[in-house]
Order: C-alpha cells, then structure tokens, then sequence
C-alpha cells in the first residue's frame, strides 16, 4: 500500500507537532558559498552548534569564478566575502568543504551523488531550490531557505508539513536524440510551472527506468520548475551499480547491509497517490523554450503559440516582448549570440560526451560565443582524461572551471541585453542569465547543435 | 525569532502576475552582503528602478498610495525559482508583511512563515476583488479573514504555520523541546541504518 514516498518519510518521521507538522530526521545538509556563511553565521550568533558536523557538507560553486586560474577573488562585486566567510564559518564548524582548488570542488547538486553523500533512502537538504536534482538516486531531497538549514544544522531536523504525493509515469521508448530534459519540458509545458504545486512527485514508469543515473538527474533536477516540494526515482540496479565505490557510500559488509535495506525502496503495487498523471514520450521531440518560463516551452519546429487562455494575456505578451519573438515565428532558424553548456541540469559527463559528439570536427559558428562548464572538477578532470576538452575547444567553445557559472547572474559575468543564448540549463526566467539576456533553454545536443548552426537547431 | 503577526490593516500593493521568482523580488546582485538585513533597497529592484537607479514611477510600489502597503496582490506560482530566503527578508524590512496569491513556491511558503511574513492563498478571482478595494484590507489571522470594502473573505492555513506566526516563535527552540525524542530516535536508527552516519559508524 505505502507509496516510495510514504516510506521515505516514515522512515524519517520523530514526532508531530502540536501544529500537525512532522519533525522529520535530515541525514544530509549541503551547503554553498551563497548562503552557507548566513546560515553558519547566524546559528553561531544564536549560540547553537552544528549537531553533527560529520553530515554536513558544503561547496563553492555559485560565486567562485569558472574562469582560468581563478582565487577568491570573482567577478561577482562583493564575491571574496561570501567565499571566505563560508570557509572560515566551514571551519569553525567542522564542516567539509570542498573549496576552491580541491579536486572535488563543484555544483552541489552534482559533487553530491558524484560523492555518494547522498544515498538511496537517505533525506538531504539544502538551501538551493534545485536540491530536488538528488532524488534521483532514490532520496528525499529538496531545497529550503537558510532558517531552515540553521534549523537543520542544529537539530537534524525539520518541521515540515506532510506534502500530498503525485505519480509521474513516463510511458513509451524515447526517440533517438530526445534526452531526459525535453521529457521534463514537455512535462512543465503540459500541465504548467506550478503544475506540480507543493507535491512530493515520484517519477515512474518505463521510459524512466530506462534513463541513465545521469539523465535522471537532469529529470530530477526540473521538479522544482514544476513547483514540486520534491522529485525522486525509486532506486534500481542502475542506480546501486553508479554509486557504489564512491567516497562516501558504504563500503564492503556496510554496502550489502544497506543494499538490503534499499530493496524496498519502492512503491507498492497498490500505492494510492494524491495525484497521478502520465505522459507517453514516443513522440516527443527536442524541447526550446520560447519565453520566460519553463513552461513556455514547445518541440522545436513548432512555432511559438497564440495566446491559448492558461496564465494571462498580458504575461503572454510581455514574454514575447522580452524574448524578442512573434506569435507563429519558428524558433527553429533563429539567430543566436551565444550558447552555454553547464549547470545542475547538464552538465554530467554523459552530457558532455553527447555534446562532444555533436561538435567533434565542425566549427561554432562565427561570431557566437559558445562556453562549456564542467558540472563538478572530477567531471572536468573526467572529460580531459577522454578528450572532450580538446573536441570542445577545437570547436571555438570556452572550456571552464567548473561551477555555477553564468546559469545564473550574480553581478559578474553575463551575456548582455537582448543577447540569446541557447542554454543546457533549467531556468529561462527574465535576467536570469544577465539583465535582459534572452535565454532558451534546451538539451546539451541541441545547445551544441546549435552553437555549431549558429541558429537555433536539433542535432 | 520573527515579529508576531497578528492583525494588519493596509492598503494592498496589486502586482498580479504569475510566476513572480525571488530573482525579481530581489535580484540576485542586491544581495551584497552575508548577512539578513540591508535588503529592502533591492527589493523587485529590476523593476522599481529605471535607469541610473532612479524611481521607475510605473512600478506599483513607487505610486501613491502603495509606497507604503503592508500587503501584496500577486499571481500564481510566487516566489518560484532560487531559494533565496533574501526575498522574504526583504519583503519583511520594506514593511511587506503578507502576500495574497492563489499558489505560492513551497520553499517560499516556509521561508515566509519563519520571517514573519503572511503567504495568504486566495483564489485569483477572490484576489482581483480585493485588488477592486479603493481602500485598506485587514488581514485578521486569527480569524482567517481578509475583509476591505463590499469584500469579505476567508482563508485556509496550516495550524503550525499559524501559530509560528501569532506567536512569532522560533522554530528551533520548539523542535528543542522533542530534544530527548530525537536523540532517541537518532539512537535506534544508528542501530539499524549506521552508513547514514558519517564518520561515526
Ligand atoms: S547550476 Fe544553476 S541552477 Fe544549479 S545550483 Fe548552480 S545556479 Fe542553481
């Protein structure tokens, strides 16, 4: 009967509150330079310490430039304090850092499963809304504010409301060349960017048992475009196979116990959800989106659509404007200035090998700024040890540090007004990637694909 | 530890538009320092000012007389996007002390109630008659009533995050109080779980 949300969470419950909230055990925290010295600072003030430093974890990953021979000193104004007040607060709290110059430095969401910090059964959280991204592997993770993490960090606890459950199952074989990311944007564009509202969603189905450990990443990672409390993966074969041997998983008689213990990581055949809806991904296609929300997403080749009566009018418009386009104009063909492979969303290296394998021999096009960015350093270190950095820079792309890089704008680096950038990333939000940046967001192979075309194309 | 809030009687701020990201409530470069406070100057900074930061006097919040509202209309999805708990601070130190919208993010939602802030959920049509409301609404948290002119309506809200805030407790010392519980329970799970914990196993 019990749904693989239902046990995730019993298994975690302590106690309800008087207010019908559960105090729920965090086994994991993750935090990064953005908000991890607010957070540290803050808990210090109010004389409280870290329950078990052993558990929790932090990365520089959002400020720390992605540039070449990068310090602590960024482009983002004011960045060197926020790096070094995270290290010193780090410290002083015994929490690891994975900083900058370490060899497992990287994106959070991406260092996380890389690292086997986050595990099968396990819950984690962290004060990014992309947290989501490490359900994959079969956890409840999800993302919360920085009380929240103080509130963590000092109790290895939350209180949290019981969020209502939906099912997503993905039926159908994928066609060739359409990735786990047009499966998540034909999904937000179907049912809407606060489709999801609140729930805790478990992604299912054939198509998804079919995914890469990495691409179910990148599915996981969308929920929160989708207005999710969580997304997550019952964990399988794939799953157990990818993590095991990394640094901090259980090793030897420890990995069996909890390899027994992981068998039931699933939902019941008779699992009642609150919500359930499905969607058959044998005729989907490459996904861009045309405006300023996931949600405004279509398959490439399709034109950008008449105002069809969900959302308003006005939103509609205004996004056109932004993004610069017409009612019935086909984004396919269409000019671009830049394109950025990266971010939590894609930027694995089964991303970067799909990518390269777009690139390998040809030529970005003149006059388009084209940048790769690692999603972790061992994905870096990976992707040279195999080549891809040679195929990429042969190319005319940028190749990077890896970090958070220009997936979101903090004050530094950006693309520039009115610039569109075909980007592998999650949010195509007004400014995200720079005051008026146009941002599309689609799959590494059709960023490639593109930076190649110089105009926005399918691979 | 947030102010308590009870009552509050405003003129409410209509800027009804879904998906309203914590990007826009407070952009990311407004975020200067590590700390909690020093935000409400970037608050929606994108879009209250033009050019050389002068007013943009087409901004909802730089005309009279929703200088200084208590309370903001808005559409659904709000505060979607980063998690940043800076929206909320901010929203909190403009003097913003309850959003109505008919959907809210989940993470929004939780920051708000801790920084003291009201995500009120009211359907859209119920929110454009209030937005109709020449003069203030009062929000009434006990009660769970929004009232202003001809309009009068009621609201849903989860005990815990209406006690949190009637009482503007601190989470952290209530969970405090299962200090024992937990400890308790942390000790049975090592028993059975023990690769859950790091370092010690
Ligand atoms: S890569 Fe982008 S979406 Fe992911 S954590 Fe960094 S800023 Fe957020």
């Amino acid at each position: 009967m019990p749904s693989l949300f239902d046990k995730l969470w019993d298994r975690h419950a302590i106690a309800t509150t008087e207010g019908g909230a559960t105090i729920i055990a965090i086994d994991r925290i993750f935090l990064h330079e953005r908000t991890g010295a607010a957070a540290l600072n803050s808990l210090a003030a109010a004389g409280r310490s870290v329950i078990d430093p052993a558990r929790a974890f932090a990365a520089m990953d959002h400020i720390v430039d992605t540039l070449p021979g990068r310090s602590d000193v960024t482009t983002m104004p004011g960045g060197t304090a926020f790096i070094r007040e995270t290290r010193a607060a780090c410290a002083a709290a015994g929490i690891t850092l994975f900083d900058i110059g370490d060899p497992q430095q990287g994106i959070v969401h991406v260092v996380s499963p890389e690292l086997g910090i986050v595990l099968p059964g396990l819950t984690l959280v962290a004060p990014d809304s992309h947290t989501c991204t490490q359900g994959a592997v079969g956890a409840l993770a999800w993302g919360i504010g920085s009380s929240e993490a103080e509130h963590a960090l000092a109790t290895g606890t939350l209180r949290v409301m019981r969020p209502p459950t939906m099912r997503v199952t993905f039926t159908g074989t994928l066609p060739p060349g359409v990735t786990a990311k047009d499966m998540a944007l034909a999904l937000i564009a179907a049912h809407g960017a606060a489709g999801g509202q609140g729930h805790a969603i478990e992604f299912a189905g054939p198509a998804v048992t079919a995914l890469a450990m990495e691409a179910r990443m990148t599915l996981c990672n969308m929920a929160t475009e989708f207005a999710a409390f969580a997304g997550f993966i019952a964990p399988d074969a794939v799953t157990f196979d990818w993590l095991q041997g990394r640094r901090y998983a259980p090793q030897g008689a420890l990995w069996d116990r909890a390899l027994a213990d992981w068998q039931d990581l699933r939902s019941d055949a008779d699992a009642v959800f609150d919500r359930e809806i499905s969607l058959d991904v044998s005729t989907l296609a490459p996904m861009v989106s045309w405006g300023t929300s996931p949600a405004q997403s279509l398959p490439l080749g399709q034109p950008v659509p008449a105002f069809s009566g969900s959302g308003s009018r006005a939103a509609h418009d205004k996004a056109l404007a932004y993004m610069g386009l017409a009612e019935g104009q086909s984004l396919a063909g269409l000019p671009i200035d830049a394109a950025f492979i990266g971010s939590c969303t894609n930027s694995r290296l089964s991303d970067l090998e799909r990518a390269a394998a777009v690139v390998a021999g040809r030529q970005v096009a003149p006059g388009v700024r084209a940048i790769i960015v690692p999603g972790s350093s061992a994905v870096k270190r990976a992707a040279e040890a195999k080549g891809l950095d040679a195929i990429f820079r042969a190319a005319g792309f940028e190749w990077r540090e890896s970090g958070c890089s220009m997936c979101f704008f903090a004050g530094g680096e950006s693309f520039g007004p009115q610039q569109r950038v075909i980007s592998s990333t999650n949010r195509n939000f007004e400014s995200r990637q720079g005051p008026g940046t146009r941002t599309h967001i689609a799959s590494p192979e059709t960023v490639a694909a593109s930076a190649i075309a110089g105009r926005i194309s399918a691979a | 530890m947030s102010r308590p809030f009870t009552t509050l009687t405003s003129v409410a701020a209509p800027l009804i538009e879904d998906n309203i990201d914590t990007d826009i409530i407070i952009p990311s470069r407004e975020m200067k320092t590590t700390g909690k406070t020093g935000l409400k100057d970037g608050l929606f900074a994108g879009r209250r000012y033009a050019e050389g930061r002068v007013e943009n006097p087409d901004f909802v919040l730089n005309r009279a007389p929703f200088r200084d509202a208590a309370i903001l209309l808005a559409g659904d999805n709000f505060g979607c996007g980063s998690s940043r708990e800076h929206a909320v601070w901010a929203l909190a130190e403009y003097g913003l002390r309850c959003v109505i919208a008919p959907s809210f993010s989940p993470i929004f939602a939780g920051n708000a109630v801790r920084g003291g802030v009201l995500p009120l959920v009211l359907p859209a049509a119920e929110i454009a008659a209030l937005a109709a409301v020449a003069g203030p609404l009062t929000v009434d948290l006990p009660a769970q009533t929004v009232t202003g002119g001809d309009a009068a309506f009621s609201f849903a809200i989860g005990a815990e995050a209406k006690a949190m805030l009637i009482g503007g407790l601190d989470a952290i010392d209530l969970t405090l109080l299962f200090a024992d519980r937990i400890a308790d329970w942390t000790a049975r799970n090592r028993a059975a779980r023990p690769w859950v914990y790091l370092g010690s196993a």
